[in-house]
Order: structure tokens, then C-alpha cells, then sequence
């Protein structure tokens, strides 16, 4: 039951470097297969979302519930609480890593994670030919599909990436709005 | 002590599961007419508690509605924040079970379900090894 124990005696754990390099198998793949950067970059962010028109693995809603039942969290009070919960519990538990939450708008729906490390991309230096692919942006999906089942749109997008020759790599995430329970068939 | 069924129903209504252990009496109608009158109640009740509360509840507490009693039977409820709502019914002189709710959402339906990357999350669960799990833990339960 229990997750206990280290990583490398969990025999339900793998390697960090199985997993990063799975990774780019994965991203190599779909640049194969769809070679503009623009595409895959969507594709990369569909399927760390949920795509209601196929029953594929949706990653995203998925760790949500894996993270809710694990972290024991509840719902949060406001964004600001979402934000850090993110950054402090969600990508700490599934990435090791602890990214800033900062640039907050002035209306405060909008802020930034900054990254100083970032585990999918240990190996990776972009060819020049690839300049707009954003490697890591399965992550934006799953920050969309993770928040979209607890009831919050929102819109992310990377802004920096080391990878690109930017100084960090800056992931932002903006409130759209809430959404409300379905209603049951045949009430207004 | 006696549990009689259960139903999981995900954030759009759907019902993902049920399940009955001991029902003497069926409502006479359709199951999928009841699995809809279930999901009703529950949004009603769901709306109507947090409406008619004289305090605002739900910015300081994550649960609203927990359970009713009627003179014969006892309705758990258990929602997680992604929506997932659990429903069980048993009889009167059974504690809260709230804790077995949460442990079926943590242990059996995380573990079963969204782990598993054939079963779908939006539909009914087909998974047998989950209905397995499912069956062995309530029948274990003291309340069983």
C-alpha cells in the first residue's frame, strides 16, 4: 500500500535516465512523424492533457488523482494556494524538482514557474533546425488536464527555455475560470 | 451490520460502478434510470447544503455533505476534489465510513483504474480485477 522505501529497492520505480530518455524517444517520434515544431508542440501538450475522443493514457487527469490520493490534499482556497501546491507538492512528487512560483499578474490570475532544473530535458541540446519546438511541453498538459479536474481552466505555455538559449525555463499558467459540476440529464 | 450496495459515479454523472451485496428491494425502475436519480439527488443535495448553510462551510472545510439517515437504511456519501463521488448503502447502526470510501478511492480505484492505461476514465469500469478488489474489501469491512 504505502510507498515506502527507496527508489532504487522499489522494484515499481524506475531510473530517472530510463525515464528521461523515454522521454525523448517520444518527442523524436513525434517530431518524425509530424515534423513541424508548431505540431508537436501540440501533440506534446494533448497528450500530457486528456483527449476526450480517444481512450488513450491521459496523463494529466490521471497523476491528478494519483497526486490527491497520495498528498491527502483537499481543495484549495484560491489560486494563489493552487499555485503553490503545484510547485511544491505536485512537481515535487512526480519530478524531484521544486520550481519558483513568481511574476504574479496584479490581478493575480496569472503567475510563473521557473525552473532551474528540469529532468526531461538532462540530455538534450535543440538542433538548430528545431528552434520553436518546445521540448518539455507535456508538462502544459499536464498542468492543463491536472487542473481542469478540479474544476479550474486554465491556459499554460512555456515562455523561456534554457534549451532555446533562454537564461531559465519559465512555464505560465493563467486562470480562464471555473467550472461547475455537470448537471444531472434533463435539469436546466 | 450490513452493507446493501454501492454506486462511483465520475464528475459528469456517469456511473463508473455499482455494485449491490444485499438488496431486497429494487426500485422498479430501469438501472440506468436509477443510476441518473442517484447522480440528481446527490447534485441536489450537494447544491442545497451548501445554499441553505447558515455559515460558509466551504471556504474552511472541505466537506459539505457526509451522510443521511432514513428509518431504514443509511447513505454514506465521499466526493474527492476531482469529482469522483462515492455512494454506499447500509443499514442503520454502521459508523461513518468515510475513512473505507477514501481508502477505495486511494488504494483500490487509483491503483486499479487510473493506473491501469486500458481503463477508460469516463465510462463504466470493466476492469475485473477492480470489481475483485472492490468485493474482497467490503466483505472484509467489520460493518459487513
Amino acid at each position: 500500500m504505502a510507498r515506502q522505501g527507496g527508489r532504487a529497492t522499489d522494484p515499481r520505480k524506475v531510473s530517472q535516465e530510463l525515464f528521461t530518455l523515454t522521454y525523448g524517444a517520444l518527442v523524436a517520434q513525434l517530431i518524425k512523424d509530424y515534423e513541424q515544431d508548431d505540431e508537436v508542440n501540440k501533440q506534446l501538450d494533448k497528450i500530457g492533457f486528456l483527449f476526450f475522443a480517444c481512450r488513450g493514457y491521459n496523463i494529466g487527469v490521471r497523476l491528478i488523482e494519483d497526486f490527491l490520493a497520495r498528498s491527502g490534499i483537499g481543495r484549495c482556497n484560491d489560486f494563489r494556494e493552487t499555485a503553490d501546491v503545484i510547485a511544491k507538492n505536485g512537481f515535487r512528487m512526480f519530478l524531484g524538482i521544486t520550481p519558483q512560483v513568481t511574476n504574479w499578474s496584479a490581478a493575480g490570475d496569472e503567475f510563473s514557474l521557473i525552473m532551474d532544473a528540469n529532468p526531461l530535458a538532462d540530455f538534450v541540446e535543440l538542433p538548430d533546425d528545431h528552434n520553436q519546438l518546445n521540448y518539455s511541453n507535456i508538462l502544459c498538459g499536464v498542468i492543463r488536464g491536472a487542473l481542469e479536474s478540479v474544476q479550474m481552466a486554465v491556459d499554460v505555455r512555456f515562455v523561456q527555455d534554457i534549451l532555446k538559449g533562454d537564461n531559465q525555463t519559465e512555464i505560465r499558467v493563467k486562470f480562464i475560470k471555473r467550472l461547475e459540476d455537470a448537471l444531472p440529464a434533463g435539469e436546466e | 451490520m450490513t452493507i446493501y450496495n454501492m454506486y462511483i459515479f465520475d464528475r459528469n454523472g456517469t456511473c463508473l460502478f455499482y455494485q449491490e451485496w444485499q438488496r431486497n428491494k429494487n426500485s422498479g425502475m430501469p438501472q440506468e434510470e436509477e443510476f441518473k436519480l442517484m447522480y440528481g439527488l446527490i447534485f441536489s443535495i450537494k447544491s442545497f447544503i451548501s445554499r441553505m448553510s447558515p455559515v460558509d462551510f466551504y471556504s474552511n472545510s472541505k466537506d459539505g455533505f457526509t451522510s443521511f439517515n432514513t428509518n431504514y437504511y443509511k447513505l454514506h456519501f465521499f466526493e474527492t476534489p476531482s469529482g469522483l463521488k462515492f455512494v454506499l448503502n447500509t443499514s442503520l447502526n454502521v459508523d461513518s465510513l468515510r475513512d473505507s470510501l477514501q481508502y477505495i478511492y486511494n488504494s483500490i480505484y487509483v491503483e486499479y483504474v487510473v493506473k491501469n492505461p486500458l481503463c477508460s476514465l469516463n465510462s463504466a469500469i470493466k476492469s475485473e480485477i477492480f470489481k475483485e478488489k472492490i468485493d474482497t474489501y467490503i466483505r472484509g469491512l467489520p460493518a459487513f
